[in-house]
């Protein structure tokens, strides 16, 4: 079924908009505007893409806003490196940051891919990683930041299920490189720099595999 | 300082990735425990100190791959749920935010963060904080009175046997009445400085802890279940838990956050915030006799002597604990908190 971007922003008006605005002050019908220059990759109902042996475009769609718009933020101060999105980020003030951020924060979370070609055992491995952790290594688990069902948990604690594989397993070794680190107080980094690259690809593709929050 | 410190820890080598329930020979233990030992002192706990025995408690993974009853693996897989996901007795037995698992990191395996095993071979003993012997039936049920602000499972009852079996499982093989100290016991504390202070612990919370804990203490709770625990308020473990014991939530503290980062914040630090959390308000003590200073008087020599209750607040002067606020429990004080003698 195509979802066209107008009728799903009705649909989120009418729910959630006294909760999204009082949030990050976006107004996420100007955010559908700015949204034309995400759509080439993020896509129009905002999946984003796994690419296999390339960079994935994360899903964008039912992401906290506040956690959008400081990405965004990161990325344009240079915080966090992003050579693919530095050219659009430098397009958004303040403003546009906030009703993008809005407007992709609305949209209902769709499936993942990269989770397909996974072995048993590594999706045993990364379920335990993801919603257990490994206290013998001392790598706690993705749930306990990232929330009930890794869905996400407030502005600073992003959903990763069925989120892309690619995208999970590049920012993950990002981190573990210190490549990337605009975490709050290196909770993220102190993790993933404990895991193997075994284990990240395993966690990864597990939390493809999940389905989309209900929101 | 702390970030540059947690970088600079590099852990190494997977150890216990692969269930293996029975050791082969002691030189195979050894080798396990030296790994175990080293990958602690890796995230800055101390070796064990001469003479100190060294568990390492099985995991889920070993459970399923031993040879015990399918029906006592079930009992014990159900005691891990009731620790990991002990809201599932909110309002029944629980009547705040917290899990087991909250303050016992690591699903009760972890040391120098409360590992539970010990209590179950150095139990029944006697406890200065009630002042008679206990088993560890009554040491649960000291957990759910205080920590959880509840009263506990009917001892004997479904539910008890489950969380005794869990804890006596990760014993497994540990003697009963160890002479031996325990490596790990407890939330050791580093020895308190010279001097607290309010004023730096409320600006360290703000610096370390409050983008999962809240600034105001309340924690975090997404579509009904606890991400990050209430470290304050009504939604906390209550005035007669011992975390709030300074010296009890220092060791917390220093041993097991920022979550991820052991010992990355200083003894100063440590303490400093415990100060500050200790400073703010949280459900009564059940054993509240009415009168916060005749309940100090009463319980200050075996417990309150090292929490602030009862004491004028350092930041303007309010005496802490002096309400009758139970929080969410509709009760002070569950029928299971009453003296024994055996006269």
């Amino acid at each position: 079924m195509k979802k066209r971007p107008g009728a799903l922003l009705t649909l989120g008006l009418a729910a959630s908009v006294g909760i999204a605005q009082a949030a990050s002050a976006g107004d996420p019908q100007k955010g559908a505007e700015v949204a034309n220059l995400c759509v080439a990759c993020h896509q129009a109902d905002g999946s984003g893409m796994n690419i296999a042996g390339g960079e994935s475009w994360p899903r964008l769609a039912g992401l906290d806003a506040n956690y959008l718009a400081k990405q965004l933020h990161d990325i344009k101060s240079g915080v966090r490196q992003s050579p693919t999105m530095m050219p659009f980020v430098a397009m958004l003030d303040d403003q546009k940051i906030a009703d993008v951020s809005a407007y992709y924060s609305q949209m209902p979370a769709t499936p993942a891919k990269g989770g397909e070609q996974a072995t048993d055992a590594a999706l045993k491995r990364g379920q335990q990683l993801a919603e257990q952790g490994d206290w013998s290594d001392y790598i706690v688990s993705c749930k306990s930041c990232h929330g009930p069902g890794n869905h996400g948990a407030g502005g600073n604690f992003p959903g990763i299920a069925s989120q892309h594989a690619g995208y999970i397993e590049a920012q993950l070794k990002a981190w573990k490189a210190g490549t990337r680190k605009n975490d709050p107080q290196d909770l993220m980094g102190s993790i993933a720099r404990r895991m193997s690259d075994d284990d990240i690809h395993a966690v990864a593709a597990w939390l493809a595999t999940q389905s989309p929050a209900a929101r | 300082m702390m970030i540059q410190k947690a970088l600079r820890i590099a852990v190494s080598g997977a150890l216990l990735a692969v269930a293996t329930p029975l050791l082969a020979n002691d030189a195979n233990n050894d080798a396990k425990i030296q790994d175990y030992i080293n990958t602690l002192t890796e995230l800055g706990f101390p070796a064990p100190a001469e003479g100190e025995m060294v568990h390492i408690p099985p995991t889920m993974a070993d459970l399923d791959a031993s040879d015990l009853h399918p029906e006592l693996k079930k009992v014990i897989r159900k005691g891990y749920d009731l620790f990991t996901n002990t809201q599932q007795l909110r309002g029944e037995y629980v009547f705040n935010n917290m899990n087991c698992s909250s303050c016992h990191l690591g699903e009760g395996r972890m040391p120098f963060s409360a590992p539970i095993w010990p209590a179950a071979v150095t139990l029944p003993g006697f406890r200065g904080k009630n002042g008679h012997v206990n088993n560890l039936e009554e040491r649960i049920a000291g957990c759910f009175t205080y920590s959880m602000n509840g009263k506990s499972p009917a001892y004997g009852s479904d539910t008890m046997l489950a969380m005794s079996a869990y804890h006596q499982w990760l014993a497994s093989g540990v003697e009963m009445y160890p002479k031996k100290k325990i490596y790990g016991r407890g939330f050791p504390a580093p020895a308190r400085p010279a001097e607290l202070s309010y004023a730096r612990g409320e600006q360290l919370y703000k610096d370390n802890c409050a983008v999962c804990h809240a600034e105001d203490g309340s924690g975090l709770r997404v579509n009904g279940e606890t991400v990050f625990p209430a470290p304050w308020g009504d939604m906390s473990n209550n005035w007669g838990a011992g975390i709030v014991r300074l010296k009890t939530g220092a060791g917390f503290i220093k041993n097991n956050m920022p979550l991820g980062q052991p010992n990355s914040l200083t003894d100063q630090e440590a303490w400093d915030i415990a100060y500050y959390m200790d400073s703010q308000e949280r459900p009564q003590d059940p054993r509240y006799t009415g009168n916060v200073a005749e309940t100090l008087e009463k319980f200050g020599p075996t417990f309150h002597k090292h929490s602030l209750y009862g004491q004028a607040r350092e930041s303007d002067g309010k005496i802490l604990g002096d309400h009758a606020n139970t929080g969410e429990k509709p009760f002070l004080k569950p029928d299971t908190v009453r003296p024994r003698t055996f006269d």
